[in-house]
């Protein structure tokens, strides 16, 4: 690779071309609804980004487009040839298979999966379900299970990818906080095993701090980048240290000011407004 | 189920009491329900409805057939889509009746007219219920088998078919519908010499004038037509069971 370093986040790259890279991505929905204005953003690889914004600012529709679902109107996306893995908003586990069947299914189309046998990929299968804490439940099927619990399906099913870049949307938004804490441990456990890049979206902003390298805040109507928080708290982080608290704080209050400022009757209609005032 | 049977044979009874019709014409329940227990014992019924169901797994089972391919290819390709979907439609809405003349002029007084006409009658509905199952994939499954690293022919087989399922069924159950009506019409106008048949007993009971006959056969016909009808309603319901569609609130 003769690629030239980019500096598109200065002294954050370090010659390697980042696993994700977005370069001034717009997407227009319709003929006037701007989701996505201009947006820079850029994960490096075995980096832990975490997204944050108000709802409807435009956080899945950017999934969507790094998970080359949908396409940008304007602007760039590299993501090189990583192979890149998608937890949705919801569940979408596949209704006429069980449990082990929708992460066997996974398995199967996976490149060092292609080979293997079936009864392979139910031994990994249940693995990959006893480290979402749902061994047993393989062979039940995903209406038999809460939404939580679904939601821990689509995350074994994810990993079950076996991707470069795992994309995951408001993944852990129906757990209660014991549960949530014993999958953060396991999720970073993995991020760190795999060497993961993760684009993570959440609403919670503690939990922001607690997984990401890296929170990025998105403002809304239309989604812009508005402030990249690095976060160099020592791991592993409790979701309940004061430190993490602190930081959470600070995020929150720019969240909030964001908010507000949406939240007022007059606000410029976006095309190239400012964001400050 | 045993009340509506009850009910029904009463306000029969009512109406033959009535006085409506001369009882030679309309028989009462209890002298056409003798007349049905006497044809069950005779072997000949059992060979004419052995004719009758015969034709009738042959007749569905070809227009599974060409319905699946029919239905795949026109749910695929997007030129033969525009020429042929609402085609598809237009033909489910033709009366099978009115395929006969042709049938008939193509192959004669045979089994094979009947046939023809059974498969145009069942193969359209079977077909639009797998185009309709394909079309309305939930985008959201798409989407996941995408992601999974599926395309066109794998995507087909793991999302699209198995998300098309439900709607399948319900085409296969309206496709049967329309297969055993075209079935008894057939049986009616195409009679083949020495070849006994369930349509074939309703024509010879209306020759003799024959009422109590005529009715049981037509007993035997009504029934048929519900208990398949019921083995697909109970796929159906398994299938939602399993799926957790079940529509039933409370
Ligand atoms: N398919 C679509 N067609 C039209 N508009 C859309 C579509 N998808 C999203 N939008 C609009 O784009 C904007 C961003 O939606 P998006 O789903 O990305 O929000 P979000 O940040 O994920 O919100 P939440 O946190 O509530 O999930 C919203 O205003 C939404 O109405
Ligand atoms: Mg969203």
């Amino acid at each position: 690779m003769t690629a030239p370093i980019q500096e598109l986040r200065p002294g954050r790259t370090d010659g390697h071309e980042p696993a994700v890279r977005l370069d001034a991505v717009s997407k227009v929905y319709g003929r006037e609804l701007l989701a996505l204005d201009q947006v820079a953003l850029s994960v490096d690889r075995g980096e832990f980004v975490c997204l944050l914004g108000a709802s409807g600012c435009g956080k899945s529709t950017l999934l969507n487009l790094v998970a080359g679902l949908d396409r940008p109107t304007a602007g760039e996306i590299d993501t090189g040839d990583a192979r890149i893995a998608m937890m949705f908003q919801e569940p979408a586990l596949f209704p006429w298979l069980t449990v082990s069947g929708n992460i066997e299914l996974a398995l199967r189309v996976t490149s060092s999966g292609k080979n293997t046998t079936k009864k392979e990929r139910r031994a990994r299968a249940t693995e990959l379900l006893e480290i979402v804490h749902l061994g047993g439940f393989g062979d039940k099927r995903p209406h038999e299970l809460s939404g939580g619990m679904r939601q821990r399906v689509a995350l074994a099913r994810a990993l079950a990818q076996e991707a470069d870049v795992l994309l995951m949307d408001e993944p852990f938004g129906a757990l209660d906080a014991m549960t949530r804490d014993l999958l953060h441990d396991e999720l970073e456990r993995i991020w760190r095993e795999r060497e993961l890049s993760v684009l993570f979206v959440t609403h919670n902003v503690r939990e922001a701090v607690r997984l990401g390298d890296r929170v990025v805040l998105l403002s809304s109507r239309p989604g812009k980048v508005i402030e990249d928080f690095p976060v160099t708290l020592p791991r592993p982080r409790r979701t309940d240290s004061a430190e993490v608290a602190e930081l959470a704080s600070t995020i929150t209050d720019r969240l909030r000011q964001e908010v507000l400022r949406h939240a007022k009757p007059a606000t410029q209609p976006a095309a190239g407004a400012g964001i400050e005032k | 189920m045993i009340s509506a049977i009850v009910l029904v044979l009463a306000i029969w009874e009512l109406v033959v009491l009535s006085g409506w019709r001369p009882e030679y014409v309309l028989p009462g329940p209890v002298a056409v329900l003798a007349d049905l227990w006497n044809r069950l014992g005779e072997p000949e019924f059992y060979e004419a409805l052995g004719v009758t169901m015969r034709r009738a797994i042959t007749g569905f089972a070809i227009a599974v057939l060409v319905g699946l391919v029919v239905g795949a290819a026109v749910s695929r390709v997007r030129p033969l889509r525009a020429a042929l979907g609402s085609l598809i439609t237009g033909l489910q809405t033709m009366p099978s009746i009115a395929w006969f003349p042709l049938a008939i002029l193509f192959f004669k007084l045979s089994e094979s007219a009947i046939l023809f006409v059974v498969v145009l009658g069942a193969a359209p509905s079977i077909a639009n219920g797998l185009i309709a199952g394909v079309d309305y994939t939930p985008p959201i499954l798409l989407r996941a088998g995408h992601i999974l690293g599926l395309r066109r022919l794998a995507l087909y087989r793991h999302v699209i078919l198995p998300a098309s399922l439900p709607s399948f069924l319900s085409g296969l159950k309206q496709g049967w519908a329309f297969a055993w009506r075209s079935l008894m019409a057939g049986e009616l106008l195409v009679i083949i010499a020495h070849q006994a048949s369930i349509g074939e007993q309703l024509d010879n009971a209306r020759e003799l004038s024959d009422s109590p006959g005529l009715l049981a056969t037509m007993i035997v016909i009504l029934v048929i037509g519900i208990v398949v009808d019921m083995c697909f309603g109970a796929a159906d319901n398994a299938l939602r069971r399993r799926w957790g569609l079940d529509q039933r609130v409370g």
